[in-house]
């Protein structure tokens, strides 16, 4: 979902910036808060981000023939919400943008909305729905993982789109059908390794701290809400 | 000795990932390039130039790519070394309590 250096005009660049400074700077006071009012969750904070840098290290093989890495925002963003998920999926992408050469400082905007925002925004609907539901914390964090990686992809089929059609005038449908094969197509697997290893850390969590599901549980959908 | 219902979870989770991942590897022909780099070329395809190069390099700030090995590793050790620790923590509290309660009883 890293889009490259060049790959984005500036405008779109500005645009995807625009809206993702709000959820950023929502996130960043949300996560002050949360250090200063509960110091104790530390741990499920670094943990969280932990998931982020480790889960979107893998590149794995898809069945369309080419590579591509899940994204590791689910536990984040049922834990904390998308403000948070935002903040910390910006480390990671900076992490990646500065010494890795993946993404780009002027893409930073629109892969951390994809990635940070939307995506893991989507996870948290499902998780929602499915606790809602009474489905087990397996079930719900199979969903969220997966859907918020799945939907990252599709964010960025939709922005590298939408990019291309004002720029060359492109039809949307056509352009669209391509990308979303390119990257979201690629993905299912993927989404569903993603859903499947974090359904089974939230299992190991149901058993060995089951008290951090309140965290979960208080956490709310609407990410300008920074109360904790 | 019967297994936990969370030992099951864990073995059948493994399992199909390790079957996906092999499958795909054997049975799906491609040279598994990375989706990032399809969808720049995708862009191109449809008429799009990429209107700057990486600037970073230009501005002779480029790490060699022999690294990026390396920096990846780095990248996974630091989420994989906080994840461990935390278990390793939550057991340790376990065995803890564990003890207390039985020397209480």
């Amino acid at each position: 979902m890293h889009i490259m250096e060049g790959y984005l005009d500036p405008i779109w660049c500005v645009v995807w910036f625009a809206v993702m400074i709000p959820f950023f700077v929502f996130g960043v006071i949300k996560l002050r808060k949360i250090l200063a009012e509960h110091p104790e969750q530390k741990m499920t904070v670094a943990l969280s981000g932990a998931f982020i840098f480790l889960i979107s290290s893998l590149k794995l093989p898809s069945v369309t023939g080419s590579s591509s890495h899940p994204t590791g925002t689910g536990i984040a963003v049922v834990f904390y919400g998308v403000g948070v998920c935002a903040v910390l999926s910006t480390i990671v992408l900076l992490f990646q943008a500065l010494l890795l050469a993946h993404g780009g400082f002027t893409t930073l905007g629109a892969n951390c909305v994809s990635m940070g925002i939307i995506g893991p925004f989507c996870g948290l609907v499902i998780w929602k729905l499915l606790r809602k539901a009474n489905a087990g914390v397996f079930v719900s964090m199979f969903g969220a993982a997966a859907i918020a990686d799945l939907m990252t992809y599709v964010v960025t089929a939709l922005q590298m789109t939408l990019n291309v059609m004002t720029a060359t005038g492109g039809d949307f449908i056509s352009c669209f059908a391509d990308f979303m094969s390119v990257y979201a197509v690629t993905q299912v697997p993927l989404a569903i390794v993603e859903g499947i290893i974090f359904g089974m850390f939230a299992q190991y969590l149901s058993t060995a701290r089951p008290d951090i599901f309140e965290i979960a549980d208080s956490n709310q959908i609407n990410p300008f809400k920074t109360e904790v | 000795m019967a297994l936990s219902k969370n030992a099951k979870i864990y073995i059948a989770g493994f399992t199909i990932i390790a079957v996906l991942v092999i499958a795909t590897l054997l049975l799906v022909p491609g040279d598994f390039g990375g989706s990032d780099d399809a969808g720049g070329s995708e862009a191109e395809a449809h008429g799009y130039e990429p209107w700057t190069d990486n600037w970073m390099a230009d501005l002779g700030f480029e790490l060699p790519g022999e690294t990026e090995s390396f920096l990846f590793a780095v990248q996974a050790a630091i989420g994989a070394i906080i994840i461990g620790y935390f278990i390793g923590v939550n057991a340790g509290r376990k065995e803890v309590a564990e003890e207390k309660s039985k020397n209480e009883a």
